[in-house]
């Protein structure tokens, strides 16, 4: 799988939430992504950055313009060095949420996507990783 | 700090969200369209997010939590416009905005205004009511 383009950006404030989603959208659009697919990758990625802020403390989101053969996709990683999630099969529930959200973010992202990969330490922080390929 | 603009329009309140917000701009935006029901006695608020290429969660929350306070203040909310590519992403989240109304452009939404779509138990709907019972007489 050959990477097109690699850019890391830093989640500290919610201006950067939003430039996650403007980036992730740009990102989209090159991958060729029709406009549901665009959407889709980026609410998840809106999902993912504000959990990476409210939850992980701030941190980054690397976005990956990636192609397999003739497909391209969006590879994006969201990593921070929080508190970690201890349970995280319950972090995936519908619903269940410890900052007074919705508690949709982590499996309403996970839906959106097409690749789902979640890696958390409790006291060092918590790597998520989506592809969407077209 | 920038303010998102809210406009008279006969007796609702029309806000069309344009940009991309960040929270302080969505919590302003409720803390403004509270005051201004009451300052300006509006009946209901339309909310047109035509612009808006996403709403995740944060932004369906502050969407709820709009029509919730609203409809304590005596308001109608009526969410307007919204994408076809967004609903679908919304469902797919699992976020299906049950405490607010929609319609798809603002003339249908100012029509709902005022109707007490909240409480279907209006002297007009009972004709319809009794006809819909009728004919399923037979199930």
């Amino acid at each position: 799988m050959a990477v097109l383009k690699d850019d890391t950006l830093p989640i500290r404030t919610s201006e950067d939430v939003v430039r996650v989603r403007k980036e992730v959208r740009v990102q989209a659009i090159a991958a060729g992504f029709g406009i549901v697919d665009q959407t889709k990758i980026i609410t998840a990625a809106s999902e993912l950055a504000r959990n990476t802020l409210d939850y992980g403390g701030g941190g980054t989101a690397r976005l990956e313009l990636v192609q397999n053969g003739a497909r391209k996709g969006l590879r994006l990683t969201f990593e921070d060095k929080g508190p970690g999630i201890p349970d995280l099969q319950l972090a995936l529930t519908d619903g269940y949420t410890t900052g007074g959200g919705l508690g949709l973010g982590l499996s309403g992202a996970k839906r959106l996507s097409n690749e789902f990969d979640i890696h958390s330490v409790v006291g060092e922080g918590t790597r998520i990783t989506i592809a969407r390929w077209k | 700090m920038d303010r998102i603009p809210i406009l008279k329009l006969g007796r609702a309140l029309l806000v069309t969200v344009q940009v991309d917000m960040h929270d302080r701009l969505a919590m302003a935006l409720e803390e403004d369209l509270s005051e201004k029901i009451v300052a300006t006695n509006a009946r209901g608020v339309l909310i047109d997010i035509s612009g808006l290429e996403i709403v995740d969660s944060f932004m369906g929350r502050m969407l709820d939590n709009i029509a919730a306070v609203s409809r304590l203040l005596d308001a109608d909310t009526v969410v307007v416009g919204m994408r076809p590519a967004v609903a679908i992403t919304l469902v797919e989240l699992g976020l299906s905005l049950t405490g607010v109304k929609t319609a798809l452009n603002v003339d249908r939404g100012m029509a709902l205004i005022g109707t007490g779509f909240g409480a279907h138990d209006g002297a007009d709907d009972d004709g319809v009511g009794s006809e819909d019972t009728d004919g399923r007489v037979e199930g």
